[in-house]
């Protein structure tokens, strides 16, 4: 690949990692890399940032971009892609959808916002071909998958015996036939009670025949990971998500990390991260104003007081929207609530996953205190590395609406404009919830922190992403937002929402607010090597032989149509 | 010596068994023999052996002789008549890779046409009631593994995808069904008596057309509602009968075919049969599953889905994605004369479709692609020749539960013969320049 120099000369640039926080500074790249400007020849070409924001390309953490289930969203819901429709035009396909966009619009929207890095938050091990399909489909970003194991019966068997070492083998395997990046957890225990129509809602629960908790589930799995030292943590979507009263099945999920250390070299503090912390976070009984309450205090109080823990916010946008979950369960529950198409999945041996579409109502209490407690979450943190901004997309609201959320962390004006104007019981969310007592507006050097250095630090890539230090990716935005004179909050959503220029891996991919290439998109996933295991090649072999409906002969994904531009992380993990 | 291939997938239908075995020469050009396969997905490979294939492209002339064209050739008519057509209608897709599919909608993209695939004959009016009511389902290793009740509707598995019961519905053992099939209670519901009912417990011969009342019936008789004397031509005793014996298993599911998608009532027959399955949830856990045809109808959904965000009768010819059956689908398209040229790959319209739209693939310029002489090709200006999917070239195909799987190549194709994916690259390049010039 041909590879050009650029040098983005006089931007407000703020980077948490090395410490600069708006000052005016250049920024060079050269050969995919960011570098120091005086290793730029004279052929650079030169970008003008003067009076505008520059940041390392955006990471994601959790979203739902890839694979059966949004899938299911886009091919059930015809109403989702009305008025939604962008032409064909350069070198762009066509765009359709909103709450779930088409492959071409995801990475698209993606870049105008910002982003060079998005982690799919949930790959069903038995559909990771169709995952890889559509990342392979999603232009310009880069793309890792997290398949699911809190309910797969290999790690169900063998963290009943408490067999860590055998549970690290498997999972090593698991991501190496998956091309898969990390450990997800989803409603342990209960997806599988799922396969009865039952569910886990505690961490003490004993999932049906297999007898185990979701508590010995989620440590178990942290103990895996930790044996083999892979880039990411255990990342945790626990149990009774979305219930009301549930936060103190999340503090029981969050203790499970008592006690444990990351082990490895790639550089994170945490041995747990909870995605969607705010559907996690709720007080009361019922979701009537007069029972339900905001429990993010109670929530942030432990979270502050723990050095390895990291979450996401999963925060309410208040639009009408595609959930989509491996928590089976949970969206049937959904389903019976608000009586809209439900969609299911459940796959064999190993996950389940449903789908129902939601309208997050302004009209609304219950929408207006989820909005609430999702920003609460992130306002209430003390250290900003360990809160990262999504959406948990699509399911609270889609990804497009990150600049929305980042304007609301950052404007107290804005926030009370909702509050005021747009929701109908704002004075009972008030009430009920801690947002309206909160002054706290969040800097842009936080908003780097929450939305770059943390979330690549928590993901073991921050030898990639999330910095603009000589050596890293380069990644790099320029955001056409003066922080000296930009004091409209409005303002901080436009800007967020359209680049004027992004770098991705060095190259120009947005020119003046214009796609203009498509990238040269890698998919990440992580080579674990353990140990020879004959035990947990056999159970394989085993299951495969009678229980699964493929032959392991096609378990594994290869070939080049589906990753063909792997990047791939290998960890050592042999004793 | 020759060699044998283990896990190879087998081409045919949405079964898509993936534990056959191909016998091969040792210079591994010619298929000896075929193991685990039915008597169909055998037959799909020998056929690939056959000495008078057609091997180049082959042009229609006017006396309705052929004649021997260059690929060259073929990929300049293709592009010319794609990228000339006002609305041209590229249909098919079902019996190829999801990469071939992939690059057939660019080429669609660029040129402007609707993509419908053979759904829209089959089990499009599902898809239109997944958009309705949604669908609860799962893999057919969970119904492997938990189910004990089977409900064939509309559907004659024995014939139609031969080896599901044995693979999947009826016999394996699995994990919590170690008695195979007498851990499982089996329903079929069809007006005839074929060899799938021959084989349940309780077979119901309904009226022809009658599905949907008896589906609202068996809705009535899971809450012990009053029912008439005869629903669809049974007895309520029997409903109720029915009805009892779904609530009392583990883990239910109902396959459903032709029988309910395509007669009287069609999606709203499959709007139903969801709602039972739902309703059905508030008593046990249960399923519900399309029994697909082509080996890769959904893949093609799959593919179009994340591509445009609609599974079949994705009209592009307006520059952005639009999708209205019975306005964008392709028998209406063809019937009301709004296509003015056809393009079809890995379906055979020309059996299918009503005389009325067959004949119209017969008067416009059309091309067809497909490694056999099919009723499709006979009627189509252009027949492109290609390497059967699946045997002489691999590439992903989805389940009709879909699970993606990747077919395998087992031999060669014959020499010079290009595959779906290598002549679809040449007509897109092409199409490109003309597009260029324009």
């Amino acid at each position: 690949m041909k590879m050009s120099e650029y040098l983005i000369k006089n931007g407000f640039v703020f980077d948490p990692v090395l410490g600069i926080k708006g000052d005016k500074a250049d920024v060079a790249v050269k050969d995919g890399k960011i570098v120091d400007a005086s290793d730029l020849s004279s052929k650079a070409k030169k970008i003008d940032a003067a009076g505008k924001t520059v940041m390392a390309a955006g990471v994601d953490i959790h979203a739902h971009v890839a694979g059966p289930k949004v899938n299911v969203g886009r091919n059930y819901r015809p109403e989702d892609k009305l008025f939604k429709a962008t032409p064909k035009s350069g070198i762009k396909r066509m765009e359709g959808g909103f709450s779930v966009p088409t492959t071409f619009r995801t990475g698209y929207n993606y870049a105008r916002m910002g982003y060079g890095f998005v982690m799919e938050a949930a790959m069903p091990p038995l559909y990771a071909r169709h995952v890889h399909e559509e990342i392979r489909d999603t232009p310009i970003i880069d793309e890792g998958a997290l398949p699911v194991f809190g309910n797969n019966w290999f790690v169900l068997e063998y963290l009943k015996n408490g067999e860590v070492e055998n549970t690290a083998a498997y999972i090593a395997w698991l991501l190496r036939m998956t091309r898969g990046f990390g450990i997800k957890n989803v409603n342990p225990g209960g997806t599988e009670a799922w396969g009865w129509g039952l569910n886990c809602p505690t961490v003490n629960d004993p999932v049906p025949y297999f007898d185990i908790t979701p508590a010995q589930i989620i440590r178990g799995l942290i103990e895996a990971n930790e044996f083999l030292g892979l880039p990411h943590c255990m990342h945790v979507h626990g149990n009774s998500l979305g219930e009301p009263g549930n936060y103190t099945v999340t503090l029981d999920t969050l203790k499970q990390a008592e006690g444990l250390s990351p082990k490895g070299s790639f550089g994170r503090d945490q041995v747990l991260h909870h995605t969607h912390l705010q559907f996690h976070s709720y007080g009361g009984d019922s979701y009537a104003s007069k029972s339900f309450e905001s429990k993010s205090k109670e929530i942030m109080d432990y979270v502050n007081s723990v050095d390895n823990i990291t979450f996401d916010m999963g925060c309410v946008t208040l639009d009408e929207t595609t959930t989509m979950t491996a928590d089976g369960p949970f969206e049937h529950h959904l389903t019976e609530l608000n009586h809209l198409k439900w969609a299911n999945v459940d796959v064999e041996l190993e996950t389940a996953a449903g789908v129902v579409p939601y309208i997050y109502s302004p009209k609304t209490f219950i929408a207006g205190a989820q909005w609430a407690i999702g920003l609460e979450l992130a306002l209430f943190a003390k250290d900003m590395t360990k809160v990262f901004v999504t959406t948990d997309h699509p399911n609270a609201g889609p990804f497009i609406r990150y600049p929305r959320v980042i304007k609301w962390l950052m404007s107290r004006k804005a926030r009370d404009d909702v509050l005021d104007n747009v929701l109908k019981y704002g004075d009972k969310v008030r009430e009920r919830c801690f947002i309206g007592e909160i002054d706290r507006e969040l800097s842009l050097y936080e908003i780097a922190m929450m939305t770059r250095a943390g979330p690549a630090k928590a993901l073991g890539l921050a030898h990639m992403f999330g910095s603009l230090k000589p050596g890293l990716d380069g990644d790099v935005v320029v955001y056409p937002f003066n922080p000296e004179t930009d004091d409209d909050p409005e303002k901080i959503e436009q800007a967020f929402s359209n680049c004027s220029f992004l770098l991705k891996s060095g190259q120009l991919v947005i020119d003046n607010g214009e796609i203009i290439s498509s990238g040269a998109k890698r998919t990440l996933w992580v080579d674990a090597k353990v140990d020879e295991n004959p035990q947990v090649m056999r159970d394989v072999e085993q299951k495969f032989l009678k229980y699964y409906s493929v032959n392991l002969g096609n378990y594994e994904v290869t070939g080049h149509h589906f990753v063909p531009n792997p990047y791939v992380l290998e960890v050592d993990a042999t004793q | 010596m020759s060699k044998v291939i283990p896990d190879v997938i087998c081409p045919f239908c949405g079964t898509l068994c993936d534990d056959i075995e191909v016998e091969v020469s040792d210079d591994g050009k010619t298929i000896i023999d075929v193991y685990n396969a039915c008597a169909i997905g055998a037959e799909k490979f020998m056929h690939a052996q056959a000495k008078d294939r057609v091997t180049r492209p082959r042009m229609q002339q006017p006396d309705g002789s052929y004649k021997e064209v260059s690929y060259d050739e073929a990929v300049e008519y293709t592009a010319q008549m794609l990228v000339n057509a006002k609305k041209p209608l590229m249909y098919g897709w079902s019996s190829t890779s999801c990469e071939a599919q992939g690059v057939g909608h660019d080429i669609a993209e660029k040129v402007g046409a609707i993509v419908d695939n053979t759904a829209t004959v089959c089990h499009g009016s599902t898809l239109i009631a997944v958009q309705d009511v949604g669908i609860p389902s799962c893999t057919l290793g969970e119904i492997k593994n938990r189910a004990d009740r089977i409900i064939f509707w509309g559907c004659n598995p024995t014939h139609a995808h031969p080896r599901h019961q044995s693979r999947y519905s009826i016999y394996p053992r699995g994990f919590f069904t170690n008695k195979g099939h007498k851990n499982r209670k089996m329903i079929v519901v069809d007006p005839r008596n074929t060899d799938t009912a021959k084989m349940a417990d309780i077979h119901y011969q309904i009226e022809q057309g009658r599905d949907f009342e008896l589906l609202s019936a068996f809705r009535v008789a899971l809450r012990n509602e009053v029912l008439p004397d005869f629903v669809a031509g049974i007895p309520k005793e029997k409903i109720y009968e029915g009805a009892e014996l779904m609530k009392s298993g583990r883990f239910g599911v109902i396959f459903f075919g032709m029988g309910v998608t395509q007669s009287l009532s069609k999606n709203h027959n499959i709007d139903n049969a969801i709602m039972l399955t739902k309703d059905l949830n508030e008593f046990t856990k249960f399923s519900i599953m399309a029994m697909r045809g082509h080996y890769n109808v959904t893949g093609s959904g799959q593919v179009l889905g994340w591509q445009f965000g609609f599974p079949f009768c994705v009209d592009l010819t307006r520059g952005f994605a639009r999708y209205n059956p019975g306005e964008t689908s392709s028998n209406d398209l063809l019937r009301r004369g709004e296509v003015d040229a056809i393009f079809v790959l890995g379906s055979d319209p020309g059996a299918h479709f009503p005389i009325s739209s067959v004949r119209k693939l017969a008067e416009l310029p059309s091309v067809a692609v497909d490694p056999h002489i099919t009723p499709t090709t006979e009627v189509s200006k252009l027949h492109v020749p290609v390497a059967f999917v699946g045997v002489e070239v691999g590439g992903n195909c989805y389940r009709m539960d879909n699970v993606p799987i990747d077919a395998r190549k087992v031999v060669d194709p014959p020499e010079g013969v290009l595959t779906d994916e290598e002549f679809l690259t040449r007509v897109n390049k092409r199409v490109s320049e003309l597009m260029e010039v324009k």
